[in-house]
C-alpha cells in the first residue's frame, strides 16, 4: 500500500478553486435562481460556481495521483510592503491629501526590496512626489486635493 | 465615389493644423504614460481623459483621444517587451515572445517589429474600415444574442489553448474570471451580487484594478522573489533595427495578423484581445519552427502586434455604428462621446460625417506619427531599463495607485488592486496563468447578458445556439479547439513545448 501523499502545489490550487466556487455558490443561493427561460441573477453564477468546484475536484484528484513541481520561495517581504501600498493610498488620499499620501505610499513600497537603503527611499519618494504633483495634479489637472483636511490648514496651498 | 469623398472629408477634417497638433499631443502623451510599466492603455486613457474635455470641439477632442489610444497601446507593447509587464490583456500575447527576445538582447528589434507591424496593420485596417464600414455594419447588426454568446465562447476557449500548463487549471481560471466579472449589480433585476454588502462594488470590480493587480502587482512580487537575477538582463540592449532576415520572417505574420485582427476587431465583445490571441495561435500552428514560440519567435511578436492594432482600429466600427464597446477602451471612448454630447449609435455616420470620417482618417495619421516618433525615440524608452528594479517598482506602485484611483476616484478600487495582486501572485505560484482569468473577467457580464437574452428569445430552448447557423458554426470552432488541445498527441506536444519554455 502506497502512503497517502498529496502534491502541495496542486492541492493548494484545488483548495483555492473549491473555496472560490463554494463562496460564489453559497452567495448565488441567496439570490433568485429563476428558470432556464427566465434566468434570475443567481442562475448563471451558480452554474459557473458548480463548474469551478468540479474543476477544483479534478485538480485535487490529480494532486493525489501525480507529484507536481514544488511551489518555490515566496516573496514574503514583497507582499508585506507592496500590497499595503495601494491600500494606504486609498485610505489616506482624501484625508491627508495627494502630496503626503503619494509620498508615504512610495516610501512603503520602497521597503519591499532588501536592497533599498533608507536614504535612497526618502530621496526617491520625494522626487516621485514632486513629479507626480507636477504631472498629474498641475499638468493633467486630476481633481486631487493636494493637502487634505487631516492636516493643519496653513499647509493647504 | 462615396469612399473617396468620405475619405477626403475625413482627411480634410483630421489634417487641420489644430487637429494634427491634438493628434500629436495625444500620441506623445499616450506613449509617455503608456510606457510607464504596469500602466496599460485603459489606465493611460482614463488618466488623460480629463484633458481632452478641456478642448471645446468634440472632433478634436476625440481625435486626441484616439491618438492617446494608439500611443498608449504602443507604450503598452513596449513595457510588455522590455519588462514582461503588459498593461493590457491584448499586449499580454506580445509579452510572451517579445520579452524572450528582450532577454536575448534583441529588445530593439522586437520594438521595431512591433512598430512596423502596427503601422502596416494600421494602414490596411484604416482603409478596410473606410471600405467596409457600411456593409460590415449590416452583418454585425444581424448578430443576435446567441451569436454573441457563441462568439465569446470561441474567445474563451482559445485563451485556454494558449495558456501554459494544465488545461484544467486554465479552464478553472476562465470560470473564476467569469465569476469575478459578474460581481456587481444584476442588469435585469438590479440585485447586488457578490458585493459583500460594499456599495462601492455595485458597479462591478474595476477592470483596471483587476488588470493592474493580476498582471502588474503580481509581477512585481514575482520579481522580488529573486532580485539578483533581475538586473542581469538589462544591460544588453542594442541593435534597434531588425535585420534583413527579420524582415523576411515578419512579413507573412504581419499580413496574417492584419487580416485576423481586422476580421475579429469588428465583432463586439472580442476585439483586439481576441485578435492577438488568435493570431498567436495561428502563427504557432503555421510556423515551421513552432518550438521557437515562447522563446523569442519573431512571428510571435509581429503577428499579434499587427492583429492587435488592426483589431483596435476596426473595433471602432461597432463602437461608432452600434454604440457597443468592444473593449474597456471603447467603453471610455463612448463615455467621452456622451460627455461631448454625441450619442453613439447608427446615426453618428450619417448625422456627423465629419466626426465619423475624421476619426477614421486620424487613425492613420496617428499611426504614421507613432512610427515617425517612436522609432527614433526607442532609445529613450530603452533607457528606462537601465534604472535598477528596486528603484522602478516603488514608482510603478505609486503610478498604479494614482492611475487606478483616477479612473473612478474610488478608494475601493485600490483595495481591489491589493486583493487581486495577492490572488494573482498566489495563483501564479500555483502554476495558473492569469491571462484566461482576465479574458473571463472582461467577457463575464457580456456572456451572461447574451445567454439570458438568447434564452428569453428562444423561449427557454437551448437548441437555439446550435440551430442558428452562425452561432452553430462558432460553437463548432470552439469545440474543435477544445478537442484538439485534449487529443493525446497534441496534449503531449503542447506540454513539452510549455515545459521547455519555463
Amino acid at each position: 500500500m502506497k502512503p497517502f501523499a498529496i502534491d502541495r502545489t496542486n492541492g493548494l490550487c484545488a483548495a483555492l478553486f473549491i473555496f472560490f466556487g463554494a463562496f460564489f455558490a453559497l452567495q448565488s443561493l441567496s439570490l433568485e435562481i429563476g428558470t432556464a427561460l427566465r434566468m434570475g441573477p443567481g442562475y448563471f453564477p451558480l452554474v459557473l460556481a458548480i463548474v469551478l468546484i468540479l474543476l477544483g475536484a479534478i485538480i485535487l484528484v490529480q494532486a493525489i495521483r501525480v507529484e507536481g513541481e514544488p511551489i518555490g520561495s515566496m516573496a514574503w517581504r514583497g507582499m508585506l510592503f507592496i500590497l499595503p501600498a495601494p491600500i494606504f493610498f486609498g485610505l489616506t488620499v482624501r484625508g491627508l491629501g495627494f502630496v503626503p499620501s503619494i509620498f508615504l505610499t512610495a516610501l512603503i513600497a520602497a521597503f519591499a526590496s532588501g536592497r533599498m537603503k533608507p536614504l535612497t527611499a526618502l530621496v526617491l519618494s520625494a522626487g516621485l512626489t514632486l513629479f507626480s504633483v507636477l504631472v498629474f495634479s498641475y499638468a493633467l489637472g486630476l481633481p486631487f486635493q493636494r493637502f487634505g483636511p487631516w492636516l493643519p490648514s496653513w499647509l493647504a496651498l | 465615389m462615396d469612399l473617396l469623398n468620405n475619405l477626403a472629408l475625413g482627411f480634410s477634417t483630421a489634417s487641420t493644423p489644430a487637429n494634427l497638433g491634438f493628434c500629436l499631443i495625444g500620441v506623445l502623451l499616450g506613449t509617455l504614460i503608456g510606457v510607464l510599466p504596469g500602466i496599460g492603455a485603459t489606465a493611460t486613457i482614463a488618466m488623460l481623459l480629463p484633458i481632452t474635455f478641456q478642448i471645446g470641439d468634440p472632433v478634436s477632442s476625440l481625435i486626441m483621444l484616439a491618438g492617446i489610444y494608439y500611443g498608449a497601446q504602443y507604450g503598452g507593447s513596449t513595457t510588455a517587451i522590455l519588462i514582461n509587464m503588459p498593461g493590457e490583456s491584448s499586449s499580454a500575447v506580445t509579452a510572451i515572445d517579445g520579452y524572450q527576445m528582450a532577454r536575448q538582447g534583441r529588445a530593439g528589434a522586437a520594438l521595431a517589429i512591433a512598430a512596423i507591424g502596427s503601422f502596416f496593420a494600421g494602414t490596411v485596417s484604416t482603409f478596410l474600415v473606410a471600405v467596409f464600414a457600411p456593409p460590415l455594419t449590416a452583418i454585425a447588426l444581424r448578430f443576435g444574442a446567441a451569436e454573441y454568446f457563441s462568439l465569446m465562447i470561441v474567445g474563451l476557449v482559445s485563451s485556454i489553448a494558449l495558456a501554459h500548463g494544465s488545461i484544467v487549471k486554465a479552464l478553472a481560471m476562465v470560470v473564476l474570471g467569469l465569476l469575478l466579472g459578474i460581481v456587481g449589480t444584476d442588469i435585469y433585476t438590479g440585485a447586488p451580487r457578490f458585493t459583500l454588502g460594499i456599495r462601492e462594488y455595485a458597479d462591478g470590480l474595476n477592470f483596471v484594478a483587476v488588470a493592474v493587480g493580476v498582471f502588474g502587482v503580481a509581477e512585481i512580487l514575482r520579481n522580488l522573489e529573486n532580485e539578483h537575477e533581475r538586473s542581469v538582463l538589462i544591460s544588453k540592449v542594442s541593435g534597434l533595427m531588425p535585420t534583413r532576415n527579420d524582415f523576411m520572417r515578419m512579413a507573412a505574420p504581419i499580413v496574417r495578423g492584419t487580416i485576423i485582427g481586422s476580421a475579429l476587431g469588428i465583432l463586439p465583445g472580442g476585439g483586439a484581445v481576441l485578435a492577438a490571441f488568435a493570431s498567436y495561435t495561428v502563427e504557432k500552428r503555421v510556423s515551421k519552427t513552432p518550438q521557437e514560440f515562447g522563446k523569442g519567435a519573431i512571428a510571435g511578436v509581429a503577428g499579434p502586434e499587427s492583429a492587435n492594432n488592426a483589431g483596435a482600429q476596426t473595433s471602432f466600427i461597432p463602437m461608432l455604428t452600434l454604440g457597443i464597446p468592444a473593449n474597456p477602451v471603447m467603453a471610455l471612448m463612448i463615455g467621452a462621446m456622451i460627455i461631448q454630447g454625441i450619442v453613439p449609435g447608427p446615426n453618428v455616420a450619417t448625422e456627423q460625417p465629419a466626426l465619423f470620417w475624421g476619426i477614421i482618417a486620424s487613425m492613420w495619421i496617428g499611426n504614421l506619427m507613432l512610427i515617425i516618433l517612436n522609432l527614433p525615440l526607442i532609445g529613450l524608452w530603452v533607457k528606462l531599463l537601465t534604472i535598477p528594479y528596486y528603484v522602478l517598482f516603488p514608482i510603478i506602485m505609486a503610478f498604479c495607485s494614482i492611475g487606478v484611483y483616477s479612473v473612478n476616484t474610488n478608494a475601493f478600487d485600490l483595495y481591489a488592486v491589493a486583493f487581486f495582486g495577492l490572488i494573482g501572485y498566489v495563483l501564479t505560484k500555483l502554476r495558473c496563468e492569469p491571462a484566461p482569468l482576465l479574458l473571463g473577467f472582461v467577457l463575464g457580464p457580456l456572456l451572461e447578458e447574451n445567454l439570458r437574452r438568447a434564452m428569453i428569445l428562444s423561449r427557454g430552448d437551448p437548441s437555439a445556439f446550435v440551430t442558428r447557423p452562425i452561432s452553430a458554426g462558432l460553437l463548432l470552432v470552439a469545440l474543435a479547439v477544445l478537442v484538439i488541445v485534449f487529443v493525446p498527441s497534441v496534449k503531449k506536444k503542447r506540454e513539452e513545448v510549455f515545459v521547455e519554455e519555463s
